[in-house]
């Protein structure tokens, strides 16, 4: 199955939203950082963000699962609403798996505890089985024989790789990636970017934040441009890169494309 | 520029003669240089000024089991002051035939101590084990049950009563401490207010004035009749004087786990109790580990102070049998002998605190 067929049948898939954003606003303090920010995201799409450093893309990832509070507008996150009810917001991070830049693994247990934590304290699902979900993932980012060692031990890409495993022993619905290989040698871009698109593969509904323009056009169906917390441009990742329309788009594809 | 190709790679060789064996150590670490050959010198002969004469006085000339009259006599040091009073310094005025009961009492403690040392030890049967342990402990000084004569806790006394102070002083004060560490960190105000008000005021008085305080002012409050114990009241003063500095200890180790884990915590949906419990504390106590010994080993020696209030601790005992006339005049070995009980508990606890730290440790060797 070559990448274009893949994604239109997605594409069909597509009729109900999974994430609704409207008009949202957030500050940090005087500081306003997203300035009314419209998006519908539909099940089993896929979005690249790109856009300067600064220009608000991980805060707006982190209102999708309330690691930041926004102050203005509506987050409705698989029909459910993110208000300050501790009880929704429970559910709906359970529901949103997030990758962080810098990986964010626990680093006082092992791998294989690393990905069981979830299952066993959120989901209550008993340890043997927790285990072998964790197993079952490890496997799937190809890193099953690490599981018994601490991450400390594992290389950069080898630890994206386990918190990408850990995000889904939660079974989650959506996945959030905010900048997964940024922090990473270039040697070990690939390795990461592999296991993100096999996901991909499986039709997860997933926003990642990313500059690895050849990534965005292998597995978006719409890149985001953002700039001064503002969502400027949006379009199929052809559209977007042969033939972007505002100005600033334009400026900021040739600064990192050169 | 010419090019430059490697032909043949380096062969791996031995460090010279001269930087090892033990010439090699001597000279590196006691004569480089005219400073450092000068401190060696300076530093033998001090010691041979000090140690024949101090070994002579301990150990040659010494007398180990003698009366009191035949140790006026010698020239050396008179260690029978101990073996003559020992049953006294350890156990104060509790009665002289039950004093087996402290003994056995003290026995199970430490057993109980050393079986808790092994880590993997660490299960639920072990804390049955202790409140099991402590309950005996209890009915051994306290007696009243199962034919055992009820002793009053006034007549307490010597080790039992400092082990006492400082083991229930420890174990109160060290999850204690974690609260107001929290506490001080919520995001609630009130709670955070209230912390930070007791950890600043406990920490701005010395630990006399609170045991003054807990013996004299406390009563005060009380209703008429009602009396409680001294040694309680001794020991919640020192719970809470301990547990102020370990908030603050506990709250160092808070504040350097990165902002990363708790927002990994609360992406996989862990409660707030969760994080702390299952990410963040087992984090930060290990990196407070040095420090909070550090904490309940001053803690342990600051027990002493209870003289202060009348009670009898290994301490005062040792100084009550300096006070009698038979015995006067051999406060030095009397003290080495005190000085070496608290020595050998501190010196326990630094060691198991440091092989706790090497278990713990994840990072690669
Ligand atoms: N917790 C915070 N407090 C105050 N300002 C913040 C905070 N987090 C981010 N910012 C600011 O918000 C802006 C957007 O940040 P961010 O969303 O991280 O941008 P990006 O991910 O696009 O680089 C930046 O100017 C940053 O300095
Ligand atoms: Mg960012």
């Amino acid at each position: 199955m070559n990448e274009e067929t893949a994604k239109s049948t997605d594409m069909q898939a597509m009729a109900e939203s999974m994430i609704e954003i409207i008009d949202m606003h957030k500050w940090f303090g005087d500081f306003h950082v997203l300035r009314g920010i419209d998006l519908t995201i539909h099940k089993k799409e896929r979005i690249v963000i790109c856009g300067p450093s600064g220009s608000g893309k991980s805060t707006l990832i982190r209102c999708i699962n309330r690691l930041e509070e926004h102050q203005r507008g509506k987050i409705i996150v698989d029909g459910i609403e993110l208000t300050n009810d501790l009880k929704n917001i429970e559910k709906i991070r359970t529901e949103v798996g997030m990758v962080f830049q810098h990986f964010n693994l626990f680093p006082h247990l092992t791998i294989i505890d690393n990905l069981a934590l979830g299952p066993i304290w959120v989901r209550k699902i008993p340890k043997k089985e927790a285990e072998e979900i964790a197993m079952h993932n490890l496997e799937k980012v190809q890193i099953a024989e690490q599981a018994q060692k601490y991450p400390g031990q594992l290389s950069g890409g080898q630890q994206q790789r386990v918190a990408i495993a850990r995000s889904l022993c939660m079974s989650p619905k959506i996945m959030l990636f905010d900048e997964p290989t940024s922090a990473l040698d270039p040697e070990m871009i690939k390795e990461v970017l592999d296991a993100i698109i096999e996901l991909a593969q499986e039709g997860m509904t997933m926003i990642v934040v990313s500059h690895e323009m050849g990534f965005a056009k292998s597995v978006a169906h719409r890149v985001l441009f953002m700039d001064f917390g503002q969502i400027v441009e949006g379009n199929t990742p052809e559209e977007f890169f042969e033939n972007p329309q505002h100005e600033r788009t334009k400026l900021f594809l040739s600064q990192i494309l050169h | 520029m010419e090019a430059y190709v490697q032909k043949k790679s380096a062969e791996e060789l031995k460090p010279p003669l001269t930087s090892v064996g033990v010439i090699g150590w001597v000279r590196s670490n006691l004569f480089k240089g005219w400073f450092s050959s000068l401190l060696t010198l300076i530093i033998v002969y001090c010691l041979w000024v000090i140690v024949p004469p101090l070994i002579r006085w301990a150990f040659i000339d010494s007398l180990w089991l003698s009366t009191g009259a035949e140790c006026q006599q010698s020239d050396g040091a008179c260690w029978s002051i101990i073996p003559a009073n020992i049953r006294f310094i350890a156990f104060g005025f509790y009665p002289y035939d039950e004093q087996w009961r402290p003994f056995a009492a003290m026995a199970l403690l430490v057993a109980l101590l050393f079986y808790s040392r092994n880590r993997n030890h660490w299960k639920k049967s072990l804390a049955y084990a202790w409140i099991l342990g402590l309950f005996l402990m209890g009915l051994l000084m306290k007696g009243g049950l199962f034919g055992l004569i009820p002793v009053e806790t006034t007549q307490w006394g010597g080790l039992p009563l400092t082990l006492t102070l400082s083991i229930f002083g420890l174990t109160a004060a060290y999850p204690l401490g974690i609260a107001f560490a929290l506490g001080r960190r919520s995001k609630m105000p009130t709670i955070k207010m209230l912390c930070i008000v007791y950890i600043e005021l406990i920490r701005g008085v010395p630990l006399i004035s609170l045991l003054f305080m807990s013996s004299v002012v406390f009563p005060l409050f009380l209703p008429e009749g009602v009396t409680i114990n001294k040694i309680i009241r001794a020991q919640v003063a020192i719970i809470l004087f301990t547990a102020a500095y370990i908030a603050e200890v506990v709250r160092g180790g808070l504040q350097a786990i990165s902002r990363g884990q708790y927002e990994a915590a609360d992406s996989i949906g862990l409660s707030y109790y969760l994080t702390m419990r299952l990410i963040i504390l087992p984090q930060a106590l290990k990196i407070v580990i040095p420090p909070s010994v550090q904490q309940l080993i001053s803690a342990f020696k600051d027990t002493s102070l209870v003289v202060i209030i009348a009670l009898f601790d290994v301490l005062r005992t040792t100084q009550t049998v300096l006070s009698d006339p038979k015995w006067m005049g051999f406060s030095a070995e009397a003290y080495i002998f005190v000085a070496l009980i608290y020595f050998l508990c501190c010196f326990f606890m630094a060691n198991y605190s440091r092989k706790l730290e090497k278990e713990l440790s994840t990072e690669e060797h």
